[in-house]
């Protein structure tokens, strides 16, 4: 595992994020914002605190402004504000709100089993 | 400083209304939906609400040159302008005249893990960018509601609705909500509270296994609306409303009058005919004739060179053809012509509004003069009388409305006076005739009356009417001695009595004719008579006298000679000799 290329925060739909055309991450996160509201900030932050928590070194963040790109509003079906979408590993998944619930986004990444189990 | 007296109050400005490209719907609500906000339309499934809001904006396009945006979120794309193809709604050539923007919302079938305060925006956005890329003046979102299955925070979800909602209205846009009904109230989850400019509530009723459509405005901010429930169709033509009072009575009038095709029976009508663009009634019970009656003024109809709608609910068109031969109208000769249309449908076969929704659009495709619905009272079938009527009342504002002029026939059930049948709309119609079956002498007979024909001075006289193999003829009237109007063959018999009791009176007085010549003849011989009578005796009297005078005369000179002789034989004086000799 090379580490050069993880980690990284894009702004914006970029496919080159990347730069050396390696495999994509094995986690492939794209989160919808809308400008720089504060939710938009707070979910960016909680994304980036929890990726280095438990994804270090394995993930890529894709951040998307949809005031500045509204057309993937359409394109990616995004409805709520922040969406965080995990395109890989697939299935594709969908999480909504700023993250700031950091065990229920453990669990929508899959990264954690549902509570219930968990607890039992 | 103006001198005016103060200002009069201005009239509040009126609610501006958006068109809603649905024929009814606008004459119900005085013009259309709100402009500039949202209405919501709630409605059971399969109800219409999508088809509602889909022609909105189709006609919007098309109609007022108003660009739309559709929002679903429910149905697919595709399955969309599939569905409303056959409406004759193109929606891919307005997707790509850039006039109509169709945005699918997915939603997704799992739950939506939420971690935190979220919003909207992300609908917003794609809204916004779908409304500015054709400059949408209409949008419809269908059914918005779905978002409360993919959605657990409630308090987000119904705070950004309402922020929604404001949010079009800054818009400007006039926009249409589509929501599923609840159980005991309008909507399932509440949305008549977020959109309460207009509320308008799509129903369907079941009654007598025949389905109606209805639809009825909830409430209309700011506007009068009318309240009743309006029966409205979903058909070829999209959707259609069909309000009852719609039209008014303020439709313009004609003075014109028509034949009916029986030259007796215009005589009974003021010398004329039918109003044009009047309504008629015929009403009848069974085999009076209603049907040659209305043939006889279609006849004449298309004789003028009138376009003519003949419906009928009980014959199918080659029987009436046939029918309508044995009286000499040939029917045939002006379908072929193309001024006739023959309409045949069962009563049955369909709900009434449906019935009425096919008469308009063939009124309307053909363009007639004259409508003929033969009977009427079949409606009753396919309906409650109740119904029927309204449909019927319908009908007659809308044909007249188009200065048709249309005639009903309705059969009137036996038994039952004929004057007290069709008391619904009766009192629409502007000409009312009945025909009676008589019975007398042993047969049974038509008397044709008319019970009332507006703005005319018709006959109140009871006819025969008499349907002849050269058509359709009104007999003479004949009183018989108790009073009553006299038909058939007693008629003819009381013709034949009048006819022998008049060639006895002429014999008669011929006969008295020449007695008197006789007698005058007879007097004049006698005359005649007496005068040559006459003429002889005085003929006698003058030769008689004649003879006197003679003798007279010849005694005197006989008297003189006497003396003469006895003075010279004597020379006695007279009186000797008389003493001499005694």
């Amino acid at each position: 595992m090379r580490r050069a290329a993880r980690g990284l925060i894009h702004e914006g739909p970029v496919t080159t994020a990347v730069p050396d055309a390696e495999p994509l991450a094995k986690w492939d996160l794209r989160l919808y914002v809308a400008g720089q509201s504060p939710r938009s900030l707070a979910a960016i932050a909680n994304l980036k605190m929890l990726c280095e928590e438990h994804l270090a070194g394995e993930y890529q963040i894709e951040v998307i402004d949809l005031l500045k790109t509204p057309q993937l509003s359409r394109d990616d079906q995004i409805m709520a504000i922040p969406t965080l979408v995990r395109r890989l590993p697939a299935p594709i998944r969908k999480i909504i709100g700023d993250l700031s619930d950091t065990e229920s986004t453990l669990v929508g990444l899959q990264l954690r089993r549902p509570p219930a189990t968990k607890r039992a | 400083m103006s001198r005016r007296p103060k200002a009069v109050a201005a009239p509040p400005p009126k609610l501006a209304k958006c068109p809603s490209g649905i024929r009814g719907f606008d004459d119900i609500t005085g013009g259309g939906f709100p402009r500039g906000r949202p209405t919501l339309i709630c409605g059971g499934s399969g109800s219409g609400k999508t088809l509602l809001g889909l022609q909105f904006l189709v006609r919007g396009i098309e109609e007022h040159g108003e660009p739309g945006v559709f929002m679903g979120f429910e149905e697919r794309e595709k399955d969309l302008a599939e569905n409303v193809a056959s409406l004759g709604f193109d929606l891919p050539a307005l997707i790509a005249d850039k006039k109509l923007v169709l945005e699918q919302v997915t939603i997704d079938r799992d739950e939506i893990p939420e971690t935190g305060e979220y919003n909207l925006d992300g609908l917003f956005i794609r809204l916004g960018l779908a409304i500015d890329e054709v400059g949408a003046k209409r949008v419809v979102l269908d059914t918005i509601e779905a978002l409360f299955a993919a959605l657990t925070n409630l308090r987000t979800l119904r705070s950004e609705l309402r922020r929604l909602f404001v949010w079009l209205k800054e818009k400007g846009v006039t926009a249409i909500v589509t929501a599923e009904r609840g159980d005991g109230s309008l909507t399932r989850h509440g949305l008549e509270e977020y959109v309460s400019d207009c509320v308008i509530l799509l129903d369907q009723k079941v009654t007598d296994e025949i389905a109606t459509r209805r639809l009825r405005i909830v409430k209309y901010r700011g506007s009068a609306h009318g309240t009743n429930e309006y029966p409205f169709l979903i058909e070829e033509h999209g959707f259609t409303v069909l309000p009852i009072t719609a039209i008014g009575l303020n439709y313009p009038v004609s003075r014109d009058v028509v034949s009916t095709g029986v030259a007796k029976l215009d005589a009974m009508l003021a010398g004329k005919g039918y109003f044009r663009g009047g309504t008629l009634l015929l009403s009848g019970t069974a085999g009076t004739g209603k049907t040659s009656i209305a043939a006889s003024f279609i006849h004449a109809g298309c004789q003028r060179g009138e376009r003519c709608i003949y419906f009928t609910f009980e014959e199918s068109p080659d029987q009436l053809v046939r029918n309508m031969h044995s009286i000499s109208i040939n029917l045939e000769r002006w379908i072929d012509k193309g001024v006739l249309r023959i309409a045949a449908s069962r009563p049955t076969s369909n709900g009434l509004e449906v019935h009425l929704s096919a008469m308009l659009n063939l009124v309307d495709q053909f363009k007639p003069q004259i409508v003929v619905l033969d009977p009427v009272s079949s409606f009753e079938a396919a309906g409650t009388a109740l119904d029927a009527t309204a449909m019927l009342m319908r009908l007659v504002d809308l044909l007249k409305a188009r200065q048709i002029t249309a005639m009903f026939t309705s059969l009137a059930s036996a038994g039952r006076p004929a004057e007290q049948g069709e008391a619904g709309i009766s009192s629409l119609v502007d000409t009312w005739l009945v025909v009676r079956n008589l019975e007398q002498a042993g047969e049974r007979t038509r008397a044709l009356s008319i019970i009332k024909s507006r703005g005319m001075n018709h006959s109140n006289q009871a006819r025969e009417l008499l349907l002849t193999s050269k058509g359709v003829d009104m007999a003479e009237v004949f009183i018989g001695p108790n009073g009553g109007l006299v038909t058939g063959s007693a008629r003819i018999a009381q013709e034949m009595a009048d006819r022998a009791a008049a060639t006895a009176l002429k014999q008669d007085i011929s006969r008295k004719q020449a007695a008197m010549a006789r007698k005058g003849r007879l007097t004049e011989a006698r005359i005649a008579e007496m005068r040559d009578e006459l003429a002889a005796e005085a003929m006698e009297f003058k030769l008689k006298i004649a003879t006197q005078t003679s003798t007279d005369s010849k005694q005197t000179s006989d008297r003189a000679s006497m003396m003469r002789q006895r003075e010279q034989a004597g020379g006695a004086p007279a009186r000797r000799v008389r003493g001499g000799a005694g």
